[in-house]
Formats: structure tokens, sequence, C-alpha cells
């Protein structure tokens, strides 16, 4: 699948195989969780951001793509265990590798801000100051 | 919000409430952040280093200590006469440059998010298990269960792997120099794993979902693990990975095989007596 990605998993229903089609439902992800990234959609965040973090790719990000909650663009965020939707000021572009980045993008915004869900949460209960 | 179908769950009780209030709304600037770094993480800078001799200390007292290193700002720690103990480097997550001098015992360096770990000998079971992200580098061998469960991150080993090497794996790159034993990639539901050299019997067993590259032979593909199609970008991603950690496969990369799931396990409940068996 991964040769075809542009626009695959963006505008087609996902019914591909006989079995998809007898049980009317796609088997699977909605997007390709196998879709490596080419890191040349890089965006300048996120080279500020392995940068940061002393790494040459994109290390655990690459497991990060956008996604669709209820037909609404959106990225998972597994500190959470739920979906962070995309602002609609955001101009998606037609391409699933630069959509990917957008949303390695948010979801590093998300989870490094105050307002993310895990910071109440080590204030209620860490063990150490250190969460 | 979603309201749950009506099945057999629900002939027997359960489940008669709808999926209400499970949705927050969390405010924060996706134009305007500039934090890079976890909100309670300590400022660690990794010019500054430190030396901890672990010969007579406790694993407790190790990861005490690491602990203690980084909240004065210290992000490069080197640990000396680690003495292959278990449970050590576990729990960090913290932006860190840390490295052992020799081996660790099993279950080293769990449980991370965040450092990049060189480990200049061999490890036991479990190194990186529960692994969020980060690289974890190791110079020699390491046991079984080698990245149980890691849900990102790099995890290098430059030697031969034992059975079972990322079993549960849930996200992450799991690269290996040498040889994988049996039942790699049990349960695999996403992520890839890399392999140089040869991989035991039952490759993939009962995989949901990711990829698995095969430099060598397998011996036998376990259910529901089929062959897939190397890609240009599959190509490119494995050059560029391989070339990050110095690692070469002995054919190279445009031989290697790759692997994914044959999705036949999905939905299995919905299947047929006679589908299940044609499955298995």
């Amino acid at each position: 699948m991964s040769n075809n990605e542009e626009g695959y998993f963006i505008d087609s229903d996902g019914l591909d195989t006989v079995r998809e089609q007898e049980i009317g439902q796609h088997i699977g992800y909605r997007y390709d969780v196998n879709l490596v990234p080419d890191l040349k959609y890089i965006t300048p965040f996120l080279q500020k951001y392995i940068d940061k973090m002393g790494w040459k790719d994109l290390n655990w990000l690459e497991d990060v793509h956008m996604g669709y909650e209820e037909d609404r663009a959106a990225v998972f965020d597994r500190n959470i265990n739920g979906w962070v939707t995309i602002p609609d000021t955001i101009d998606l572009p037609n391409n699933q590798q630069e959509r990917d980045m957008i949303a390695r993008e948010l979801l590093i915004k998300f989870q490094m801000s105050e307002g993310h869900p895990i910071v109440d949460l080590n204030n209620a209960y860490s063990k150490f100051k250190y969460w | 919000m979603a309201t749950l179908n009506k099945d057999k769950s629900h002939e027997m009780g359960l489940h008669e409430e709808q999926l209400k209030g499970r949705t927050q709304q969390r405010f924060f600037s996706a134009d305007e952040s500039e934090n890079l770094t976890y909100f309670h993480s300590f400022d660690v800078d990794t010019s500054k280093s430190a030396t901890i001799d672990a010969l007579e200390m406790t694993p407790r007292e190790i990861n005490g200590e690491i602990r203690t290193l980084m909240e004065k700002g210290i992000g490069d720690i080197t640990v000396d006469n680690p003495m292959s103990r278990h449970g050590v480097g576990v729990g960090i997550l913290n932006r860190l440059n840390l490295t052992f001098s020799d081996s660790l015992g099993y279950f080293g360096c769990g449980l991370i998010d965040g450092p990049n770990v060189h480990i200049k000998g061999r490890v036991g079971w479990s190194c990186a298990e529960n692994m969020m992200a980060g690289t974890v580098v190791i110079e020699g061998n390491a046991g079984s269960t080698f990245g149980a469960a890691i849900r990102g991150g790099d995890l290098v080993c430059r030697g031969s792997v034992g059975a079972r090497t990322g079993i549960d794996q849930k996200g992450g790159t799991i690269l290996v120099g040498g040889n994988t034993g049996a039942f790699s990639g049990f349960m695999m539901q996403r992520g890839r794993m890399i392999v140089c050299g040869d991989a035991g019997m039952n490759l993939g067993d009962s995989m949901y979902d990711g990829t698995i590259y095969i430099g060598g032979e397998v011996e036998e593909l376990g259910v529901d693990c089929v062959p897939g199609e190397m890609t240009e970008l599959d190509i490119r991603y494995l050059t560029s990975k391989l070339d990050l950690y110095g690692i070469k496969t002995p054919k190279g990369v445009e031989k290697m095989q790759k692997f994914v799931s044959g999705k036949q396990l999905w939905n299995y409940d919905n299947l047929e007596p006679h589908e299940k068996k044609i499955v298995l």
C-alpha cells in the first residue's frame, strides 16, 4: 500500500478485498499505519524538536499518522488514549505524507503544552516531583 | 455520541449505557507553542556530564542517582560497573544521554520516554520493554523478548537476539544486526522490525499489523504472516535507518524480504467456524 499512499486513504472507502466487501467494513485502520515517513516533508518545528532531543530522524513520531475521528481529521495521542482533532483553520494538503507531518507537529505541541491532561494527572498522583 | 450495537454482550446484561462524557475540550496554541519537552521534565544540559560508579550500588540506588543528576541539570551520564544488574536505567521520561560501560541484566532501560541510551555490552531478557521514545543501542547480544511491547523509538542490537523479539510490539523500530530467534514479532500490532540476519520459526505469528524486514533466511512464517511488497519508499527508509546506526545487511537492502499481516485474524470473532479453520 505504501507505494500508492497519495490520496488513497483520503478518497477511498477502503473496501478492497473480498472479505472487506463481504462484511462491508474496512479491515484495519483508516490510514496506512505501515507507511514509513518521507523526511523530505519534515517541518521546521519538527526538525527543531528532533534536534533538541538529540535524534537524527523522527524516532517515535514515525508511528504518528493523521487519522480520522468521526470524519474529522485527527491525530491519536497515546498519552491520553484519545484523538486530538485538527483545527479547521489548518489547510490539509492532498498528500498523506504531508498530512502526517502536520499531525506530528500538532501532537508535539499538544503533548508539551500546559493544557495536556497528563499535567493534571501528574499534579494529582505523581510519586516523585519528576513525573 | 456513539451508541453501542446490540450484540451477545447486551444479552448477557452488559453495556447498557451509552458512551458519554469521554470527549474533552482542552486548550493549547497550535501556532505559538515553543516548548519542546514535557511540561514536568527536567531541563538538562547535554554538555554537562557525570559518572556513577555502580560497583557497590543496588539497582534502586542507581536509578535514584540518575534521577538526582537529571534534577541537577546534568544531561550526559555514564554508569560504570553496572555488573549486569537487573532493572536499571528504567522509567526515564526525560531528554538524556545515558551510557552503560558494560552489560545489563534483565528488564534494562524499560519504560523509557526520550533518552538516548548506549550499552557497551550485552543485555538480558526484555530490554527496553514498553519503551515509548528515544534510542537504545546495544553493542553485544540481547536475550529473549527484546523490545517487548515497545511503543516507539529505535531499539538497536548490533549482535543477535533471542526468541520472541518485539512480542506485542505496538510501534517503534527494532533493529537487529545479527539473527533473531523463534516467534519474533509475535502478536505484533504496529511498528517495524528490521533483522539483518536470519529469523527463527514462526516469524510474525498472529501479527495484526506492522512490518518485518529480514535480510537473511526465514525458517518458517507464523500464522497470518505473509510476504509483502518492497517499495522504493521502504528501500529509502531502510537505507537511511541502517546508515544511521552503521549496520549493514549481508545481501544489501534491496534483497531484504518484507513481511506483513495477512489480516485474516482481524474480526476473527465474526468468522464462520470453517473460516477459522482456514485461518489457523
